[in-house]
């Protein structure tokens, strides 16, 4: 029987139907799909059991604070790009129990995390959210204390990537340098063409997985296909960012008055914070019962544009929108990169997309550089 | 608005002593409390009902450690009640938008209430009826506000509960939008172009309204830093009238100073 399995580094062809077989393989394994699926006015990310949830032929026209599904001409499976949620929903969940005590008998019994976390598929992650994924991992799993919560997540995960020949309205990855190829650290690789998908191999995971796909070597005239797509992709981004200097810029412009411009528009509504992928900062909770007798301990997500976020013992260090606003852009753009040593932010443009008063983190930066 | 500093014990073992107020109002609030059905025997548990009318015909005198108050002060009657109240009161705790804002009859306050009395009553002259409908705390301190319409038994249970073991409640005053983004569900003004306000809107709901695709009616009152006008201005890329503002902001909790201010500024324009 000849050996069915790819090579790592291997680009094979499939028949579009064929990436059932891809995922029946990964349930088979054990895992459970989340991938893209219409939900509520939007492309979502939920369970997903097969091809049939994609959202096969949709398209999703996006602008600041506009987002509409369209139907496209065609049936691609990937026609869109990315949507108000991000994987960081099942990374670095919303709400999640960190561990619950009960007191009893004069004593008191600690219970970890109760419920294991699943072993996720994540099915069509984008190059912009892949890069979003390694930031994240910098920041929960990057220092000395890492985060057992993320980590039981994050190590048994399968990442299926798919590579972006459509940007949408708010993209700009192409200036972020995290696609529209996706970077390195996935187990599978997809690109779309018209008939079949290009799928690049990137783990001896996600080799195995191949197995039953009927794939063969993908031939010169697709690889050429794919290229040729993926460099059109990345010229025809909906946004632009000029990264060049950037701590420095947006350190030497503290009192710039775009802050004030910016903060009479800025709701302080945290929208931007919830739906990036790669904002991270979180609030935990004591959870009593009213006997006393059963805590839990809960983390949620908060953001640094609520006020109570940036409370410290004499008072609030950032009592305006205005000093809220330029903390979350100049940690984005400047302070992260002190910190974590890269950039927090990937270009995927759900901040523009997804702010109510259309504020836009590309015309903000060009703004303080001066070029509006 | 000050959190609880001390812990809420009387002497001995005795239990903490609750009171339950209405004034103008649908009752909606304080049957939140009876609402908590999984709790509620661990409420009886821990507390004493002392006055709630609602729920039991005994009525004990003051003094009370808690007391809620749900309802606006609307008559020159009230007045006097919710004084009396808070001289037997060591906590008392606002308890929803009618008690923390006015309520939807707050819209009165707009209008002169004579002409409505005039109109309605076959026996105007049997009406005492203030001009205003506004919360409580224009007329005695209050030591906590809970919002919403009606207001959220969990946040109810977790003051109760904050109350009884000392420890600081934990009532965010952030926006809407981040429940609704923590629960998942896609904005509705931005994927469907609903008026909403979410962004200009405190929590507690948990985001209850978008999530079955209808904007935010802003119960809950302002949250701690509301933008109105950057939101007005959405709202009008939205395509909707300066009259269709003043209704929306005119709401449940349409006369807290913000969302007053804002739907005063859009009847203007509409002058």
């Amino acid at each position: 029987m000849p050996d069915l399995t790819p090579t790592i580094g291997a680009f094979a062809s499939v028949e579009k139907a064929a990436l059932q077989s891809i995922l029946d393989a990964l349930k088979g394994a054990g895992y459970t799909l989340i991938g893209p699926t219409l939900g509520e006015g939007a492309i979502i990310y939920d369970e997903i059991q097969g091809i049939d949830d994609l959202p096969r032929g949709w398209r999703d026209h996006q602008e600041p604070a506009a987002y509409r599904l369209q139907r496209r001409e065609d049936d691609a499976y990937f026609g869109f790009v990315v949507g108000p949620h991000s994987w960081k929903k099942y990374l670095f969940p919303p709400r999640q129990s960190l561990m619950k005590v009960q007191r009893k008998d004069g004593t008191f019994q600690v219970t970890d995390e109760p419920d294991p976390p699943p072993r996720y598929a994540f099915i069509g992650v984008r190059g912009c959210e892949l890069q979003a994924i390694h930031i994240q991992d910098k920041v929960f799993l990057g220092g000395p204390y890492q985060d057992a919560h993320y980590k039981a997540r994050r190590q048994q995960s399968f990442v299926l990537a798919v590579n972006c020949t459509e940007p949408g309205g708010t993209c700009f990855c192409a200036s972020m340098g995290s696609g529209p190829r996706a970077g390195a650290g996935f187990d599978l690789a997809l690109t779309e063409l018209d008939d079949i998908f290009i799928v690049e191999v990137g783990s001896e995971v996600g080799a195995m997985m191949m197995r039953e796909s009927g794939w063969r070597p993908a031939g010169a005239f697709e690889l050429q296909q794919a290229r040729e797509a993926l460099a059109a992709a990345e010229k025809n981004m909906g946004r632009h960012l000029d990264t060049s200097d950037l701590p420095n810029l947006l350190y030497q412009n503290l009192e710039n008055a775009r802050w004030d411009d910016v903060a009479r528009r800025c709701l302080s509504c945290a929208n931007c914070t919830m739906v990036c992928p790669t904002c991270f900062c979180n609030d935990v909770l004591e959870v009593s019962d009213l006997s006393g007798k059963n805590v839990e301990r809960v983390r949620v997500w908060d953001s640094c544009f609520s006020i109570e976020f940036s409370h410290v013992h004499g008072g609030n260090i950032r009592p305006h929108t205005r000093a809220r606003y330029r903390q979350w852009l100049t940690h984005k753009f400047a302070s992260w990169i002190d910190q974590f040593g890269v950039i927090g932010c990937v270009g995927c443009g759900r901040c523009i997309t997804w702010c109510p008063a259309g504020i836009d983190v590309t015309a903000e930066v060009a703004a303080i550089r001066g070029e509006v | 608005m000050k959190a609880p500093k001390r812990k809420i014990k009387p002497e001995a073992a005795k239990k903490p002593k609750l009171a339950v107020f209405k004034f103008t109002s649908c009752d909606g609030c304080q049957l939140s409390l009876l609402d908590a059905e999984d709790v509620l025997l661990d409420v009886v548990d821990a507390v004493e009902i002392a006055y709630f009318v609602e729920a039991r015909d005994r009525r004990l005198p003051g003094p009370y450690d808690v007391t809620l108050v749900e309802g606006s002060i609307s008559t020159p009657e009230h007045i006097e009640q919710i004084q009396e109240i808070r001289e037997q009161s060591k906590f008392l705790i606002a308890i929803g938008a009618c008690a923390t804002a006015g309520g939807i009859q707050a819209l009165r306050n707009w209008r002169d209430v004579d002409e409505f009395v005039r109109i309605v009553y076959a026996h105007p002259e049997y009406i005492d009826a203030l001009q205003t409908s506004t919360p409580i705390s224009d007329y005695v301190q209050v030591d906590f506000e809970l919002r919403g319409c009606p207001i959220n038994k969990y946040q109810l249970l977790d003051v109760v509960t904050s109350l009884l073991i000392g420890k600081q409640p934990r009532t965010p005053t952030y926006s809407v939008c981040m429940e609704c983004k923590r629960r998942g569900t896609p904005c509705v003004m931005v994927s469907r172009g609903i008026p909403c306000l979410g962004p200009v809107t405190q929590a507690g709901c948990n985001a209850i309204c978008p999530a079955v695709n209808r904007g935010c009616f802003g119960c809950y009152g302002p949250h701690e830093a509301p933008n109105t006008d950057a939101l007005g201005q959405h709202l009008e890329d939205l395509g909707m009238t300066s009259a269709e503002i003043v209704r929306l902001y005119r709401n449940f909790s349409g006369y807290a100073d913000a969302f007053r201010l804002a739907s005063d500024v859009y009847e203007e324009m509409m002058a």
